[in-house]
């Protein structure tokens, strides 16, 4: 799809937040709602000013379950939709994540964290989101989501997470972090035609022979939107491939595999790992959002120090990359997990490892970054 | 000399999910009269039904959606309104219909209820009240009444319950009605006047539920309920919202509540916003007419 030109090429200072609802405009997004909550406001506040300006639609509702309905009515009405929030309103829209899920509702949901749990430090950083954005909604199913570590990756990762919505049928999160949403640097507008744009995948069926959920070979079906005269029935029960609810297990067997099966079968697409200096490296530093941005100076000091370390930088935390972590398990003496909670994903790098090498967690409970040099010295430690 | 009416299909049937019957509705349940009744209104009203919509939440009211032969979405529990507003505003051509029971509307999505009305969405809200939470065994609802026995309210029911039609056009909505599964022309052309009104329009339908309000409550069958509504229901040409609670001892008024004329929310965006937009933000930072305030 060509897009069209509603983002401005060329350099400007902004703020992540700011970035992100750039993303989305040029990612084609025409429809935002949302509900107040810092630090993901200026998101809300930026595209209540921009989306009017281009024909879109921007709602402000009356709690965050509202919102990402509202989101998935909108895409059902034929409109890329967004909404934003952090922690509290990440957690009540939990159950209609799953909705999106289960109905196949392409949208895509930023989550700008905060230290939790509860109202915990609503203005500053945390990362404590991360097993919640793969669990949080109940059943079994599979998550995409993106992780960015600077306003130029929130922009690029939105658009992103709008394109893997559309290709893959399924809501994307991405989870974001207080500072990355929060600080201002140069953000570079790609001309609009240097943008890849995935489109909705609309059928060219006729009503007679179109089915809502009759999945064609990827295990994806293809979409229509409310009004084309096709009637459909659209259910958040367990259904078939008509959209009618059937409430036996031989119906969720034949759907739920399919709807887990469409991102495991192509997680090697989505897997988005940077490896740097990995090769020759005794301790690998696995981080992601802004942590991953915190890592680069201990790494730096490290190399001065002459340790031989590298850092895996998980642009893409779920599906998880366990095949590159098991690929480098081997290879290295330890991996360093520093994350802003307790320890979430240094789990499923521990599971991906799985004995191959040590792996270090290391915690930071919220409200601030990493200090580089707790992260050094877990370095220091693991390459003795 | 007669006619032959006798068919083999449905006589709805162009509006309705046939393939899908039986329907899970009890005997005596009022939910296929309301179902009916909508069907009946679109068909005579001649509703262009490949321009509809309608959205359910849960319940047995929930179910309600995926009979009808329209785009039809059955949404999580309570969130059928906000689900509704994003189609309708990426759509406004549509109509959207939101049609769900009482524990859905107004106990679960009371929030989402009020707020529509409030923003005067143009959107048709069909609540099916029975009274009580049917599809989870019978527990207590925000519109059981006083002293009414629920799976959860043993001893008889203490909580006052909502007044919907009050609640309805105090939250901003342009066109509320109440009507009984008896009232079945009156109901039609309400659903009619209602799909037709610009703006936020609410038709409460009490509806029987033998199976478990009405076994708690000594009104055990379909008729016995059917003629508990029509006893205690009173249909009044010009109903006042000032008796619209349903009271013990007091009939159930139906009728007409409200119809008043507002700009609906897209009215009043367009008069907010429509005129403000001379220029995009970012051609003015770059034509040097404003800076960027971070620059």
């Amino acid at each position: 799809m060509k897009a069209e030109q509603v983002v401005p090429a060329g350099s400007f200072f902004m703020s992540g937040n700011e970035a992100c609802a750039e993303g989305a405009l040029a990612a084609g997004c025409r429809f935002f709602a949302g509900y107040p909550i810092t630090p993901s406001t200026e998101i809300a506040e930026h595209l209540a000013e921009r989306l009017p300006e281009i024909g879109g639609i921007f709602i402000q509702m009356e709690d965050e379950m509202a919102a990402v309905n509202a989101v998935l009515g909108a895409t059902w009405g034929g409109l890329k939709g967004m909404t934003a929030t952090s922690g509290p309103g990440f957690s009540l829209m939990m159950e209609n994540i799953g909705l999106a899920v289960m109905t196949e509702t392409p949208c895509v949901i930023v989550d700008v964290q905060r230290g939790g749990p509860s109202t915990g430090l609503a203005t500053k950083v945390g990362q404590g989101d991360m097993m919640q954005a793969k669990w949080g909604s109940h059943g079994s199913y599979e998550i995409i989501a993106l992780s960015p570590s600077s306003p130029q990756e929130f922009f690029e990762q939105t658009i992103k997470a709008f394109n893997l919505a559309e290709e893959f049928r399924t809501p994307v999160i991405i989870l974001a972090d207080e500072v990355v949403g929060h600080m201002s640097e140069k953000v570079i507008f790609p001309q609009s035609e240097k943008l890849l744009i995935s489109s909705r995948r609309f059928t060219n069926l006729s009503p007679a022979d179109y089915h809502p959920f009759q999945a064609n070979g990827n295990g994806i079906p293809e979409m229509v939107k409310a009004g084309d005269g096709y009637r459909i029935h659209v259910t958040g029960s367990t259904h078939d491939y008509r959209g009618y609810p059937y409430m036996t297990a031989e119906a969720q067997a034949n759907l739920i595999p399919r709807l887990v099966q469409k991102i495991r079968g192509r997680r090697n697409e989505l897997i988005d790992v940077k490896e740097i200096d990995c090769q020759g490296a005794e301790v690998l530093v696995c981080s992601y959002g802004i942590t991953a941005r915190t890592s680069y100076y201990a790494i730096e000091q490290a190399h001065s120090l002459g340790i031989k370390v590298g850092q895996l930088k998980l642009n893409v935390v779920w599906p998880f990359p366990e095949e590159i972590i098991k690929k480098w398990a081997w290879q290295v003496k330890a991996m360093i997990v520093p994350e802003i909670n307790m320890g979430q994903m240094v789990l499923e790098v521990e599971r991906a490892a799985a004995g191959k090498c040590r792996v270090v967690s290391v915690p930071h409970p919220g409200g601030d970054i990493h200090r580089p040099e707790v992260i050094l010295e877990a370095i220091k430690k693991s390459a003795e | 000399m007669t006619e032959e009416i006798l068919t083999q299909n449905h006589p709805l049937e162009s509006c309705l999910r046939t393939e899908r019957f039986p329907h899970i509705w009890c005997v005596g349940c009022g939910l296929g009269v309301a179902l009916g009744a909508f069907a009946s209104s679109l068909l005579e009203n001649k509703f262009d039904l490949d321009q509809m919509a309608v959205i359910s939440g849960i319940g047995c009211t929930g179910r309600m959606a995926g009979y009808l032969k329209v785009d039809s979405f059955h949404t999580t529990h309570g969130r059928a309104i906000p689900f509704a507003t994003g189609l309708h505003l990426a759509n406004p051509k549509l109509k959207v219909v939101v049609f769900s029971g009482d524990g859905d509307i107004v106990g679960i999505g009371g929030n989402h209820f009020i707020h529509a009305a409030r923003r005067n969405l143009d959107l048709t809200v069909i609540c099916v009240n029975n009274f009580i939470y049917g599809m989870t065994g019978g527990q207590v609802a925000p519109t059981t009444p006083l002293g009414a026995h629920t799976t959860t309210t043993t001893y008889g029911n203490y909580e006052y319950s909502f007044n919907i039609p009050l609640l309805a056009a105090a939250s901003g909505a342009t066109y509320v009605a109440r009507w009984t599964v008896l009232d079945i022309i009156k109901l039609r052309k309400s659903i009619q006047e209602a799909l037709n009104k610009k703006g936020f329009s609410v038709i409460e339908v009490i509806s029987p539920c033998p199976t478990l309000y009405g076994r708690l409550n000594r009104l055990a069958t379909g008729v016995e309920m059917m003629k508990f509504l029509k006893e205690h229901s009173l249909f009044k040409r010009e109903a006042k919202l000032e008796e619209a609670a349903i009271t013990d001892g007091n009939q159930i008024v139906v009728g007409k509540f409200l119809d008043i004329e507002k700009p609906t929310y897209l009215e009043m965006y367009e008069k907010s916003v429509g005129g403000k937009i001379k220029q995009l933000k970012y051609e003015k930072i770059l034509a040097g007419e404003e800076s960027c305030p971070e620059c």
